[in-house]
């Protein structure tokens, strides 16, 4: 790819970006949120046309309009975000990606290339399971067979990672050294230093659309490609105050609640936080540390167990009474739970309080009051807005989680619970983010943290926890975590009886 | 070489202007459409239209006219905007109405004898209300409890609203002084609503239509409640994150809105036909029209009452064209039906614009 | 006795007959991912359209393919505000309902009370129909009721044993990743919407060309509807449909024996519709048990990815 440029509205995604590999090889696409990356090797996949730039297959011009088009030239995808349809089968998906398949019954036949391919990359996976039955890490699994399958030669993989435990991610690598000695090449994606340095053999660098620096990857170390990345040294948030922990505001015990299919996703949890700590659950996404941080706000009903908010029980509490007796939420899901993003920002502004006495009498809202909260908001988190009343989806990721964060600690909370407050956010906002949760941290408030980014979760965790089917393993203090054992635990290796003790 | 190409783009904030002239410009296409097909079915439309119009608009009777369809409209109208903003589709607007006008018809032949005239009113009225918000209920437990598609339930309830009115009239109640007509027996004079002079309007449902427009833009706009009905329309899991009891709102606001069409239900019987009859004379397609008469009104409360004269007028019209062209009634719903074709389009026109890219011609 | 019970036999199928055609239409354009709520003026619109091609051209066939069409016509302006406009499925719907009854009663203004002599009349089947009671029940009817029968099997097959079939599917459940697979959603749901109103078209043109056979105004009364519900309570799967038709037509037919007993015979049309309801949420508890659930992407418009 040479000299790729692409703009969406007042956004330039990609400026002469150039991007090249060669058979058998992996090249490592880094860069942080937003750099660019999906959208170049959207581009190579034909989902995008750029608006500058060409690509060159074998020293040929090609033009790709389309994904069909891309995987007639031999380049494949596995997305991010699964492209699978979860309420069928593997072979019903995979059936319909392979283009020699019959028109009629072509199921039994993608079996049986199923299983042919499997065997070939040494990928195991039952043709006739369901979807969502799979594990994440099976899923990709089978993303991955689809795409060897269509007959890709360059394959693309988006952030494969996030959504595996330290051991499929080595089992991720280790088939990806097969298909580079089959002759395949290789394109990772990732935003994660330390992966890079060990699947790649060489990496191209982007910064906010542009070429920021390419490299082999055995000459470079996670300090240069981090400022290759950022343009500048990663300075870790420290620890300023270590403050002493107070009394338990949050208990938790034995708390198991259900998913929507039935069985528990939570399942026997029992934790404590108290006033000045922040206690960080680490975990792959999927694990029920989701569904955990909805229990305790009271969005999802518990099965079991009880949940005490500064000594009192609060397990029969519906939401808007947790809320006003000092729990506060920022949930995963920013757009479409944390906020209505067709509402503007002050009527976003009041989604959790909207029936407390400050904002309605007798039924009637005060909008002055909601529009006062908005703009103290827009002020003191440096919310980049033109005003309250622009609709909230106008703005970029990390000012509307700033945004909520700054709503849900307005009433000075005793308890905060925090579902990835930094995701898909640019550096800046996240540091602010950071900073506020440590302020808060030293205000006395109690804080539930939940990330997938280890490095945040260590960074900003008085004591971490790990999650695996739901169930709460283990808590350590700061000091006795090694990344190696989360990483061992998060993929669901026993506890040792010392480390059940802490 | 410069080369151009359309592409469509989406707006975020429409202005009022394109909105207001988008949507009459929907109406008058939908209209033409319909004159159209008149054309071609052989019916001249000049005169259809003109008749239309004269009937509907032209004199002081048949504005009247216009005004009591017009009346039960916006009653109807100002719910149902309310009740689609929360996405929750109350299509059985007909059958609450049905409902409503029985149990009207219930305390005005039972209690409502004996008692004074204004109370035994006052009674009627209550009566259909809540007869009305009853008939709602049902659909709205059953999305709630079982998670059933409140369109299809709430439809399927007209039909049985309509055989329940029937098999009083034919059954039951069928009136003793009707000379064999299948109408239950009039109603006490002192339970008739005073009408304007030569015609069927009167001035108490005017008021109720009123009262219900100013009531329901409060309610949507500046309580809690209209707050929390948008947040579960736009996003339920907000709404559910909110602490927003999701049941509960969908129960009210069915309930409100059925209550809307059960007034308009004791209106017809208390001050139009003053007894109970064939279903299709009661309701006349209000509970269909008002679904119509809402989306005009983009789902505001403040403007059915425009909608809904409009609607009136062209529902006047269907009588005028039943009458003098010897047409069916259902024809006007081809009016209707191609002005809601009409505005749907307008609406995506109003959030999507049409722009003019140039590009460098590709140099390869 | 077993007269009555061959006659009930016969004339449930018949009855269900119209159920099971627009059911299955409407199946496929949920499957693929819209709501189609206008199969009601659809039905309409193809029953006066199909009498008055019939009449006019003393062509029974020719009468049905009329009607296909006008459904088909109606299902296209669906399918156009609904897939490229991405207008509410469910206002769309009664647009076209609306409109449906409404051209079907301006049509059929001079057509109602005309006799047709170009119908399909029931079948003499040798050997078969002559058997006793069950020739009567099952084998003397028109040639549309096999027909049904016959697309019943063949939509079965198409949906799941065909790979258009499963793209179909696949574009209901999750149209993001199946038009990575190259499908053109727009398309493959403009096509299924089109062809459900098609369905729906042909259901009316049997009510008016078979079944009755007449035009009379309002002579849908509310099938269109119970269709819908049919296909929720069928799970979208052809085979159950045919089971859930049977048993409305049954309804349908079982209201006229049941008023030699005196019941009123309102009080007894109201059972088809409560039937509906209970179906309605028979369907919906059924779906959250067995896992089986409505196609994932259903009625939510398609917002294809900028190109």
């Amino acid at each position: 790819m040479l000299g790729i440029s692409k703009r969406f509205g007042s956004v330039q995604a990609n400026y002469l970006v150039n991007l090249s590999v060669t058979a058998g090889e992996v090249v490592g696409l880094l860069g942080e949120n937003g750099a660019g990356k999906s959208t170049l090797m959207n581009i190579l996949y034909g989902l995008h046309r750029p608006d500058a730039g060409a690509i060159f297959l074998d020293g040929v011009q090609i033009d790709v309009s389309s994904p069909a088009v891309a995987r007639v030239y031999g380049i494949g995808m596995v997305h991010q975000h699964f492209m699978l349809v979860q309420n069928h089968t593997v072979a019903e998906n995979i059936a319909l990606a392979l283009s020699d398949a019959p028109a009629w019954n072509p199921v039994p036949f993608a079996r049986a290339k199923i299983e042919e391919f499997g065997g070939r990359y040494g990928l195991k996976i039952d043709p006739a399971a369901r979807i969502s039955d799979l594990s994440a890490g099976e899923q990709q699994r089978v993303e991955l067979l689809k795409a060897l399958m269509g007959g890709a030669k360059w394959l693309v993989l988006d952030e494969p990672t996030s959504v595996l435990t330290p051991r499929e991610a080595d089992e991720l690598f280790i088939l990806l050294k097969r298909m580079t000695g089959e002759g395949h090449g290789i394109i990772f994606i990732s935003h994660k230093l330390d992966e890079v340095l060990a699947i790649t053999d060489r990496v191209v660098v982007l910064r906010h659309g542009r070429p920021a620096g390419e490299c082999r990857t055995k000459d470079a170390d996670q300090a240069s490609l981090a400022r290759l990345m950022i343009g500048r040294q990663i300075d870790k948030p420290s620890i300023t105050n270590l403050t002493v922990p107070g009394d338990p505001v949050l208990e938790v015990s034995g708390l198991s609640s259900a998913g929507s299919r039935g069985p528990l996703t939570v399942n026997g949890a029992s934790l404590t936080v108290r006033g000045g700590e922040i206690v960080g659950i680490a975990g792959i996404s999927g694990n029920g540390q989701r569904e955990l941080l909805e229990t305790i706000a009271g969005s999802r009903p518990a099965s079991a167990g009880t949940i005490r908010l500064c000594g009192t029980d609060i397990t029969c509490y519906d939401v808007r009474a947790r809320t006003a007796a000092g729990l506060a939420f920022v949930p995963e899901d920013r757009l479409h739970t944390g906020t209505v993003p067709s509402f503007s920002l002050v009527e976003n502004a009041i989604l959790r309080d909207a029936h407390r006495e400050l904002f309605s009498r007798h039924g009637f809202l005060d909008n002055a009051k909601a529009r006062e909260r908005s703009e103290r908001l827009i002020s003191e988190y440096e919310v980049a807005a033109p005003d309250s009343d622009t609709p909230l989806r106008t703005l970029s990721g990390g000012n509307i989680q700033k945004f909520l964060l700054g709503r849900e600690l307005d009433a000075a909370p005793k308890l905060l619970l925090a579902a990835h407050p930094t995701y898909g956010v640019d550096i800046a906002a996240a540091a602010v983010i950071h900073r506020v949760i440590l302020e808060r941290k030293s205000a006395g408030a109690a804080i539930l943290l939940v990330s997938e980014d280890l490095d945040e979760l260590l960074a900003l965790s008085d004591r971490i926890g790990v999650m695996f089917r739901g169930e709460l393993r283990v808590m350590f203090p700061r000091e006795k975590v090694t990344r190696e054992r989360i990483g061992l635990l998060m993929g669901g290796a026993p506890a040792t009886s010392e480390e059940l003790r802490c | 070489m410069l080369t151009s190409k359309w592409r469509l783009e989406a707006l975020s904030h429409p202005s009022s202007v394109r909105v207001g002239t988008t949507m009459v410009l929907s109406i008058l296409a939908g209209l033409s459409l319909g004159c159209l097909l008149f054309l071609v079915m052989g019916v001249s439309p000049v005169t259809a239209m003109t008749k239309i119009a004269a009937g509907s608009f032209g004199s002081w009777y048949g504005f009247k006219e216009t005004l009591t369809k017009a009346v039960p409209l916006t009653l109807i109208g100002a719910g149902l905007a309310i009740c689609f903003r929360a996405r929750i589709w109350n299509i059985g607007a007909e059958g609450q109405l049905l409902f409503g006008a029985v149990a009207a018809t219930w305390v005005g032949l039972g209690v409502g004898q004996h008692l004074p005239g204004w109370l035994g009113i006052a009674a009627m009225f209550g009566a259909g209300a809540f007869a009305g918000g009853i008939w709602a209920a049902v659909p709205a437990f059953m999305r709630v409890r079982w998670g059933v598609n409140e369109a299809v339930s709430s439809l399927l309830l007209n039909y049985v609203a309509a055989e329940f009115v029937q098999f009083l009239i034919y059954g039951p109640w069928k009136g003793k002084t009707q000379f064999g007509f299948p109408y239950s027996d009039d109603l006490p004079n002192a339970l008739w609503l005073p009408t304007f002079y030569g015609s069927r309007l009167s001035w108490f449902p005017l008021v109720l239509a009123g009262a219900a427009v100013v009531l329901l833009t409060v309610i949507s706009t500046k309580t809690r409640f209209g707050y929390d009905v948008r947040v579960v329309g736009e996003s339920p899991e907000a709404a559910a994150y909110a602490g927003i009891p999701f049941g509960r709102t969908v129960f009210s606001i069915m309930f409100l809105s059925g209550t809307l069409a059960g007034i308009a239900g004791a209106i017809e019987i208390a001050g139009v036909h003053h007894h109970l009859t064939y279903p299709w004379s009661i309701s006349s397609g209000y509970g269909f029209t008002a679904i119509l008469t809402a989306f005009l009104a983009r789902l505001n409360p403040g403007w059915t009452w425009f909608s809904a004269i409009l609607f009136g007028g062209l529902l006047v019209g269907g009588d005028v064209i039943q009458t003098s062209l010897g047409l069916p009634f259902a024809t006007v719903n081809i009016f209707n039906g191609l002005v809601l074709i009409a505005i749907l389009a307008g609406e995506f026109m109003i959030g999507h614009r049409l722009v003019r890219i140039q590009h460098p011609g590709d140099s390869r | 006795m077993t007269e009555l019970i061959a006659s009930v036999i016969s004339r449930s199928i018949a009855a269900s007959t119209p159920l099971l055609i627009g059911t299955l239409g409407e199946i496929l354009a949920e499957r693929a991912g819209v709501m189609n709520l206008g199969v009601e003026g659809m039905m309409a619109f193809g029953a006066v359209t199909g009498f008055a091609i019939a009449l006019h051209t003393q062509s029974a066939w020719l009468g049905l393919l009329a009607a296909i069409f006008a459904g088909a016509l109606l299902a296209f302006i669906h399918a156009v505000l609904t897939v490229k406009l991405r207008a509410n499925q469910v206002v769309s719907g009664l647009a076209l309902t609306t409109l449906g009854l409404g051209l079907s009663g301006l049509i059929g203004r001079k057509l109602i009370g005309k006799p047709l002599q170009a119908k399909f009349s029931g079948l003499d089947i040798p050997l078969l129909g002559d058997l006793p009671v069950i020739g009567k029940a099952l084998f003397g009817h028109d040639i549309l009721v096999y027909g049904t029968l016959l697309a019943t099997v063949l939509l079965w097959l198409f949906l799941y044993r065909t790979k258009y079939g499963l793209a179909v599917r696949s574009a209901g459940e999750n149209p993001l990743a199946t038009e990575t697979m190259s499908v053109d959603i727009v398309q493959l749901r403009m096509l299924f919407v089109v062809i459900g109103g098609a369905f729906a078209g042909a259901a009316g043109g049997y009510l008016s060309l078979a079944y009755i056979p007449a035009w009379i105004e309002g002579m849908t009364a509310g099938r269109g509807w119970i269709v819908v519900a049919l296909t929720m309570f069928s799970l979208w799967d052809p085979l159950r449909a045919l089971a859930g038709s049977l048993l409305f037509g049954g309804l349908f037919v079982g209201q006229y024996f049941l008023q030699p007993y005196g019941i009123s015979p309102n009080l007894l049309m109201m059972l088809p519709y409560l039937a509906t309801l209970a179906a309605l949420v028979q369907g919906a508890t059924a779906s959250t048990t067995r896992g089986r659930s409505a196609p994932a992407a259903l009625g939510i418009p398609y917002e294809r990815g900028e190109r």
